[in-house]
């Protein structure tokens, strides 16, 4: 391989290169549960507060457009990278052992990073039919989001989303920073600590939502 | 000679991994291993079996070793879906039989990834990391006179840290652990010890991008991050390592 001359493709191509696309993009997208996480809690301060914040958020115009492609980029990216290095990890062991035990290193986030990262695919598909290109000439934002969450199977649904957005993100965080070779021994478990408490941030925080929308407010 | 029934010595039914040659098909095989020492390592548990199939003319269980005192690497096989055994920082050589039970069935598999081949048996070729530490682990020096002790000086917290991860065998058991086959701990390990110290550091650009060109064109799989392998290295190396590693790619693409 020629390194040096083609940085970027051969960044692409290695092992190391495509985990780093993967850390950086999970990143990026971590950020952009916390920002989507602080916008949605003004539905706690009441129906206006809720559209206010909507309608000044699409106020910013171009730089909601210029985001919202950025995310788009960012998902396929994270999409098409992840599946690739899974397909390359399944086939590096072409012969599967008889019995396999854990010694203790793995998650449940770990684990399931693959089945986690294709369900959250597959909502954040739904999410935007019914959030994003959804009519909203006749409708204020408040009344679309009480009037899908009163729908309990929708509820549930989401609230598991949710709950599995937090178990990837459990892994995902601290995951990383280890591949962005920033967690040396002494930062290793404030990363570890710090994944924890922004997936439990992000499953509580989303997930109980639908329940305070239809019960509380 | 004591024998089973007694404390020290148990019986134990293997089920072992056989496979007569590289593109052969193996299969699964069922020993007796009977009046086994429990002071006994389990490769001299697997000498013993060996004696008995010899002594009734059928071909005896292939396996690595050399050392048998846990420093040269040779040895090394999953024990019942645990690289080397299900004990900490232990070499298959280095496990004792004290640690099973009387009665217990014990699965012997070869170490699986696409980048190590069966020779025979539990016996693998594992050249591939051979070749890894051809395409950049090692240092360029000028020989002529020893030079001077102290000449370079090397922090005490560098020198520890390059001797920790200095301290890797080379067995293959990080591969074997990983649920992805990688090989990014035994990889991480050599670009460190190396890194860390002054006289690796003008090659160190060269090292890394060599190293995991190398191992990506073996067929080793992508770390994810699942700390397997530090839990089952026999040296106990740490993933620190990889991070190292990742360090060391960026610094040399960014360079
Ligand atoms: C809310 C959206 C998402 C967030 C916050 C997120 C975050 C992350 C983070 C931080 C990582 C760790 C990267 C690393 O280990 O360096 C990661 C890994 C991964 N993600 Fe996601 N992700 C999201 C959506 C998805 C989707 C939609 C998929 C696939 C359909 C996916 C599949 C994966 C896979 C397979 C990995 C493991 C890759 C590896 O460790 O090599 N993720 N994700
Ligand atoms: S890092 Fe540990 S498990 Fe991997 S080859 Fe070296 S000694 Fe063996
Ligand atoms: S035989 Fe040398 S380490 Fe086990």
């Amino acid at each position: 391989m020629q390194w040096g001359l083609n940085w970027f493709i051969c960044t692409l191509r290695s092992s190391i290169g495509k985990k780093l696309i993967m850390a950086l993009t999970g990143l990026g997208f971590c950020i952009f549960l916390i920002a989507h996480l602080a916008g949605n809690l003004t539905i706690c301060a009441g129906e206006d507060a809720f559209n206010s914040y909507s309608e000044r958020l699409h106020a910013l115009g171009p730089l909601v457009i210029l985001t919202e492609i950025g995310l788009l980029f960012f998902a396929v990216t994270h999409v098409f990278i992840g599946a690739y290095l899974f397909y390359e990890n399944f086939r590096a062991r072409p012969e599967k052992y008889l019995i396999k035990k854990n010694a203790g290193g793995r998650t449940i986030g770990s684990v399931t990073m693959p089945y986690t990262g294709l369900f959250i695919l597959l909502f954040i598909v739904l999410h935007l039919v019914d959030f994003h290109f959804v009519e909203k000439t006749d409708q204020t934002i408040y009344q679309i989001v009480l009037e899908t969450f009163s729908n309990p199977g929708y509820a549930f649904f989401y609230i598991v989303s949710m709950i599995i957005v937090a178990i990837h993100v459990s892994h995902g965080f601290w995951s990383a920073f280890q591949t962005l070779g920033v967690s040396n021994s002494g930062y290793m478990s404030l990363f570890r600590v710090m994944g924890i408490v922004i997936s439990l941030a992000v499953g509580f925080g989303f997930g109980l939502l639908p329940i305070y929308i239809s019960f509380i407010s | 000679m004591t024998k089973a029934g007694n404390k020290s010595c148990i019986n134990l039914k293997l089920k072992v991994w056989r496979q007569k040659g590289p593109d052969v098909k193996g299969r699964f095989e069922t020993y007796k291993a009977r009046d086994v020492s429990t002071n006994m390592s389990f490769l001299e548990m697997l000498d013993v079996v060996n004696e008995e199939m010899i002594l009734s003319g059928k071909d005896p269980i292939a396996f690595d070793h050399d050392c048998r005192e846990g420093i040269c690497g040779a040895c090394g096989t999953m024990v019942n879906g645990r690289a080397h055994g299900p004990e900490k920082g232990t070499t298959l050589c280095q496990l004792h039989m004290r640690h099973f039970s009387n009665g217990d069935t014990v699965i012997i598999e070869p170490w699986r990834s696409r980048a190590f081949k069966v020779v025979k048996d539990l016996v693998l070729d594992r050249s591939v990391f051979d070749k890894i530490i051809q395409a950049g682990g090692y240092i360029s020096v000028n020989t002529g006179g020893a030079p001077d002790g102290n000449a370079i000086p090397v922090p005490q917290e560098s020198a520890e840290k390059a001797m920790d991860a200095a301290a890797c065998i080379g067995c293959g058991a990080c591969v074997a652990a990983c649920p992805n086959a990688s090989a990014m701990l035994f990889v991480g390990a050599k670009v460190s010890q190396f890194t860390l110290l002054p006289q690796g550091l003008p090659e160190a650009k060269k090292r890394a991008l060599a190293m995991i060109g190398k191992m990506d064109e073996l067929g080793f799989g992508n770390c994810t991050n699942e700390t397997e392998c530090e839990k089952e290295c026999p040296k106990e190396i740490s993933i620190e390592n990889i991070a190292r590693m990742n360090r060391e790619f960026l610094k040399a693409g960014l360079s």
